[in-house]
């Protein structure tokens, strides 16, 4: 379907193109829809297109730049309906630890919510959580799907130092630290598996439009796997299915 | 090979950036005063990309182990060779065994070293620029030790002097584009953005620049959406933030203004205190 999309300049390059100010997959996939017939097109002076929940910057390389011709072909690419190529989307099962020795705000958090640590954890474990975008950090996945129930405003302070792999809720959003950064989200696990690694051409295994599902393990697997992920060894377990 | 021997405040290897990396949600990096690293470039006679020091308030000291022609550029930080004051904005040949260093600066903040060839540091994601969990380090060490790409510039080839044109290093004007939230802004609200004078804070780094005098306002945050390098935003509580070339790629603040790159230039000149008017560019 066709939303009513809105062009606005962002500086002298780069253009915002809006969807209206959802948040959910149907935005999302005719986003990447027309991100990807934007890339079929091959415009030589685009230099990168970037999005989020419901926008997309296309920024040009500097020189000249019409933007009001500009925005008019991208109106004329995002009408155009030449089918797309089929697109596989993957299922990514990741093991997390939600030892307290990891989850170092899980107990305060199952008190708040006034559920015991294991059904927590079953109400994390249980979604199939949707990959929007990344952004934040490198690698940072912004994943839609929290159980409501969880949903936990952010501490008031933040920590200075959240370790890498840390899964935690902040607002009705859960995340996963792909590096060690500070961070005001309460955290309720760890994984070890590593989602940026900038020795790789691709950077990231996960693509928007994938779907994440978490695990829980124990401590020693925790230990077993890290061995593994460490050494770039470890197979994720992964689904695909046709979007 | 350069040795560096003393590492100075902030001193990290740039280029132009990373350009179509954003969408793993790795900034766009690169040096924060494009124009005086392009100057520098030139004056050895590089190619624009090349990697360069940026340096940042206090320069390093480094030692020269190879024969190399350098340029000294942006911010003036005095520059000695061998404990003899040395020009800048020119060709400078520097022997084998020599020391480079810098006084304090006495005019902006981040100063440039080009070096004929270029630095050749490791390339991650297609670019030098340093960046912590992208590239080895994020910034220069004592002890670091840096490769030089074997030039293939010829003499000719060199700008042995040039006259620089350097007002924009006491300039406090930055020219600005409206952002995309700009219109969200009640008349009044916009009046004082563009009409007050506002104070670099002392949270000012190559990630954004935090003014000191708030913007009381209405607006609410938007659904977290992508941001670009030069953009202003303005959080409930009324800061305003200037991001910076190593900024998040993605954020939820409404994003009110966007400098020109040239105000870029003239931002990454300020430091804490210094202040700037916006000027928009009509």
């Amino acid at each position: 379907m066709a939303f009513k999309l809105t062009y606005k300049s962002y500086g002298a390059y780069a253009i915002l193109i809006e969807w209206p100010p959802k948040i959910n997959e149907e935005i999302l996939n005719d986003i990447l829809c027309f991100k990807s017939k934007l890339l079929g097109a091959n415009i030589d002076t685009i230099s990168s297109c970037n999005h989020a929940y419901h926008s997309l910057v296309v920024q040009y390389k500097v020189g000249n730049f019409d933007g009001i011709l500009e925005v008019n072909r991208l109106k004329t690419i995002y009408a155009s309906t030449e089918p797309l190529p089929k697109t596989t989307k993957t299922v990514w099962y990741i093991p997390v630890c939600y030892d307290v020795s990891f989850g170092i705000d899980i107990e305060k958090l199952s008190k708040i919510k006034k559920i015991s640590v294991e059904a927590l954890i079953r109400k994390h474990t249980m979604p199939e959580y949707l990959v929007y975008f990344i952004g934040f950090l490198p690698g940072f996945l912004y994943l839609g799907g929290l159980d409501s129930t969880l949903a936990t405003e952010r501490l008031s302070v933040p920590r200075l130092n959240v370790i890498k792999g840390a899964i935690a809720i902040g607002g009705s959003q859960t995340g996963i630290y792909p590096l060690d950064s500070p961070g005001g989200w309460h955290i309720i696990g760890n994984t070890p598996i590593h989602f940026f690694d900038s020795s790789k051409e691709e950077p990231c295994f996960v693509k928007p439009a994938d779907r994440i599902k978490f695990f829980s393990i124990s401590l020693s697997q925790y230990q077993d796997i890290k061995v593994l992920a460490d050494a770039g060894v470890y197979q994720i377990k992964k689904e695909l299915f046709n979007g | 090979m350069v040795e560096v021997l003393q590492a100075g405040f902030y001193t990290s290897i740039q280029d132009l950036g990373r350009f179509n990396t954003q969408h793993y949600g790795v900034p766009l990096s690169g040096v924060m005063d494009v124009r005086a690293a392009a100057i520098a470039n030139n004056l050895v006679g590089n190619k624009a990309n090349a990697a360069l020091l940026e340096m940042t308030m206090t320069g390093p000291k480094l030692q020269f182990n190879e024969d190399a022609a350098i340029a000294i550029t942006g911010a003036h930080l005095t520059p000695f060779i061998n404990g003899k004051e040395t020009s800048r904005n020119k060709c400078i040949y520097i022997n084998k065994g020599s020391i480079l260093s810098f006084g304090v600066s006495k005019l902006g903040v981040r100063g440039y070293i080009a070096i004929k060839g270029g630095f050749k540091t490791k390339k991650v994601l297609g670019s030098r620029s340093m960046y912590k969990a992208v590239t080895p380090i994020c910034i220069l060490k004592k002890g670091t030790l840096l490769q030089i790409h074997p030039s293939e510039a010829s003499p000719a080839d060199f700008f042995s002097k040039l006259k620089v044109k350097e007002q924009y290093l006491k300039s406090e004007f930055l020219e600005v584009y409206k952002g995309p939230e700009f219109d969200c802004l009640s008349a009044f609200e916009k009046e004082k953005l563009l009409k007050n004078r506002f104070t670099i804070s002392k949270n000012n780094s190559r990630m954004g620049y935090q003014l000191l005098e708030p913007l009381q306002n209405d607006l609410t945050p938007i659904i977290t959406s992508p941001v670009l390098p030069g953009t202003v935003q303005l959080t409930p509580s009324g800061t305003l933030i200037v991001l910076m070339q190593d900024c998040q790629t993605t954020g939820g603040y409404p994003r009110v203004l966007l400098l020109t790159p040239q105000a870029i230039t003239v931002l990454s000149q300020k430091k804490m205190n210094d202040s700037v008017f916006f000027k928009l560019n009509e």
